[in-house]
């Protein structure tokens, strides 16, 4: 007979846990990131991004005059060492306005972006979980909020807020964030019919639990991509902004505006496009290809 | 079928009233006078707001608008002046109806396409080349690139007219401007949904029931795979078709889509009223013609 004594249902602190859970569990997030750093183009599009948002923080800091000083001696220079990506019609150095561009642009974009994700997935979970009246209610109300025109959102908000990056980002993270609720709306409706999410709701499983543990997972691809296609649309609206004057104020400048400017200059001088529509250029390349490999790598399917 | 149909289109009656309610007092909250001007004199700009109603309280305007709303009648624009709105509708829409239509063929033909030649082709040269030249059409603002033609074939090399719409060949730049960042979207959306359910069992069952490769990929993979694309057709067809402001003003078309952004500009309530609720009612076909495909298409989605 063996002599109980309370050691005996001390835990073993010594042998460790047995031989089959020695494999490492892969939760969601690490799989995702152990996916997503085999994707050679995203990867490189996050390096590129991040040297982006690096010069676009530190090239105004280290700089000894502002974007915005005109010398009037040396208009139209064509890039030069001086001037690695040449003068405007003002003199002012184009590699500076970028970078400063830069600021706004990105921030305006990626802010925008997110807003309208977290309100979208919200807003089409909602409506296609419930379904029915609410969901016919909700699904009109984001008709209605595509047609006001936009520009007169614009105007109210710059009429509350103050004019400038502020309501531009309100305005873009208020209005825009439709496609996003539709297309979740449209997923979340075809997957309420598959078995797993029936057989979890069946056993009882909350709300809360269908849209964090099913319906997340499987339509995160998706909104991957249309948040990437969200953050291009917020540069090219606060562009379109500039264009037609509503857009950022001087003394801050953005690569919409920039665009728009050497739009005008195009046929003289093409430099001055050239630039500003190189950076706006690899900035979307880059959220796409990040987009694709967060897509590949968050599929559930495309699981090795 | 029928009563939905009928349900349907008394929701949308309501949906128009009001969006055309909400539109219409957010619009009287911009500042601003549609007859300011510094050769106006007070008395002319009395006699101005007078003759057009402005005097009124904005209670009373709002009723004799929705008054004669329900008449067919939109009054008379306010900047130019002696056309009604309707007949500024009826003129400009059929222009940018052809284009939109050129537009919309070329991007569901080429989007579709790429899409699925892309997904069906991952990870190969083929699959980047096509993301690669979708990614280029997403990253290129369209003022940029409709100047870029413009200069380059219309000016430069004369290949294609520089502008005006008259014949087949006015037409081509244009639509290929307006068709790129739909047709871009519509092949992004393609591939990533045809890749989320490569590996789904019906796929598999029915490549194990002995189907040709084309008719798996015809029948069940590129049927289930439209559901986002369909999702993400209806407002990009409502906004393709009624014009584009920067196509349409690059290119000196006489176009709906100008008007979109000039009536707000001007403050010229009545037509912006106008365009909104033509804008709003073409909107909320088009979203109830995805919601019947989707039906279609994918009878787990059962309509009522």
């Amino acid at each position: 007979m063996v002599a109980l004594d309370p050691s005996l249902f001390e835990p073993d602190r010594e042998t460790g846990p047995g031989p089959l859970s020695h494999r490492p569990t892969l939760a969601f997030w690490s799989d995702v990131w152990r996916r997503f750093r085999q994707h050679i183009p995203a990867m490189a599009s996050v390096v590129l991004l991040a040297a982006f948002a690096l010069l676009a923080a530190l090239v105004p800091l280290f700089t000894t005059k502002p974007w915005d000083q005109a010398d009037l001696f040396a208009t139209y220079q064509l890039p030069s060492l001086q001037h690695w990506f040449g003068t405007d019609a003002l003199g002012r150095d184009i590699w500076l306005s970028v970078w400063f561009g830069a600021r706004v642009s990105l921030s305006v974009g990626l802010t925008a972006a997110l807003a309208q994700m977290v309100i979208g997935v919200l807003i089409g979970c909602f409506s296609g979980l419930y379904g029915g009246r609410v969901d016919m209610i909700i699904m009109r109300f984001v008709d209605i909020m595509i047609a006001i025109p936009f520009l007169i959102w614009v105007s109210l908000f710059i009429l509350v807020l103050t004019p400038g990056m502020g309501s531009i980002i309100v305005a873009l993270a208020l209005t825009q964030w439709t496609d996003i609720a539709r297309l979740t709306r449209g997923e979340v409706l075809k997957l309420k019919q598959t078995e797993f999410v029936i057989a979890s709701s069946s056993l009882g499983a909350s709300h809360w639990r269908l849209i964090s543990r099913h319906f997340l997972p499987n339509i995160l691809p998706i909104i991957i991509v249309a948040v990437t296609f969200q953050v291009t649309n917020a540069i090219f609206g606060e562009a379109f902004l500039s264009y037609i004057g509503l857009g950022i104020q001087p003394p801050l400048t953005s690569w919409g505006k920039l665009v728009s400017m050497g739009i005008s200059e195009m046929r003289d001088n093409p430099y001055m496009l050239v630039f500003p529509s190189l950076a706006i250029t690899l900035t979307m390349l880059a959220l796409q290809l990040i987009g694709d490999g967060l897509r590949d790598a968050t599929d559930p399917k495309l699981r090795r | 079928m029928l009563r939905y149909i009928l349900r349907r289109l008394a929701i949308a009656a309501i949906a128009i009233f009001v969006l055309a309610t909400v539109t219409f007092f957010l619009m009287h909250l911009v500042p601003g006078d549609p007859f300011a001007g510094p050769r106006v004199a007070p008395e002319i700009r009395a006699a101005l707001r007078a003759y057009y109603g402005l005097d009124k309280p904005l209670l009373q305007q709002y009723l004799i608008y929705m008054l004669n709303l329900l008449r067919g009648d939109l009054g008379l624009s306010l900047a130019s002046r002696g056309h009604e709105v309707t007949s500024i509708i009826a003129t400009a829409f059929p222009v940018s109806l052809d284009l939109g239509v050129r537009a919309m063929i070329i991007s569901i033909a080429f989007g579709l396409a790429f899409g699925i030649i892309a997904a069906l082709n991952r990870g190969t040269t083929l699959d980047y080349l096509t993301v690669a030249l979708v990614l280029i059409g997403i990253s290129v603002p369209s003022f940029v690139l409709a100047g870029l033609m413009q200069y380059y074939l219309g000016v430069y090399f004369r290949i294609l007219p520089v502008a005006r719409y008259e014949t087949f060949w006015h037409t081509i730049m244009p639509a290929f401007a307006l068709s790129l960042g739909t047709m871009a979207t519509i092949a992004r959306y393609m591939r990533s949904s045809m890749l989320e359910i490569v590996n789904a069992d019906y796929i598999k069952t029915a490549f194990a029931k002995g189907l040709r490769p084309h008719q798996v990929v015809l029948r069940h993979q590129v049927r289930n795979a439209l559901f986002p694309v369909l999702t993400i057709l209806g407002p990009a067809v409502a906004s393709v078709l009624t014009g584009s402001f920067v196509v349409e003003t690059v290119f000196a078309i006489p176009g709906l889509g100008r008007y979109f952004v000039t009536a707000m500009q001007n403050l010229d309530y009545t037509l912006v009223m106008g365009l909104t609720i033509f804008f709003g009612a073409f909107l909320i076909g088009m979203n109830f013609l995805v919601d019947v495909a989707y039906g279609l298409i994918d009878p787990r989605v059962r309509i009522s």
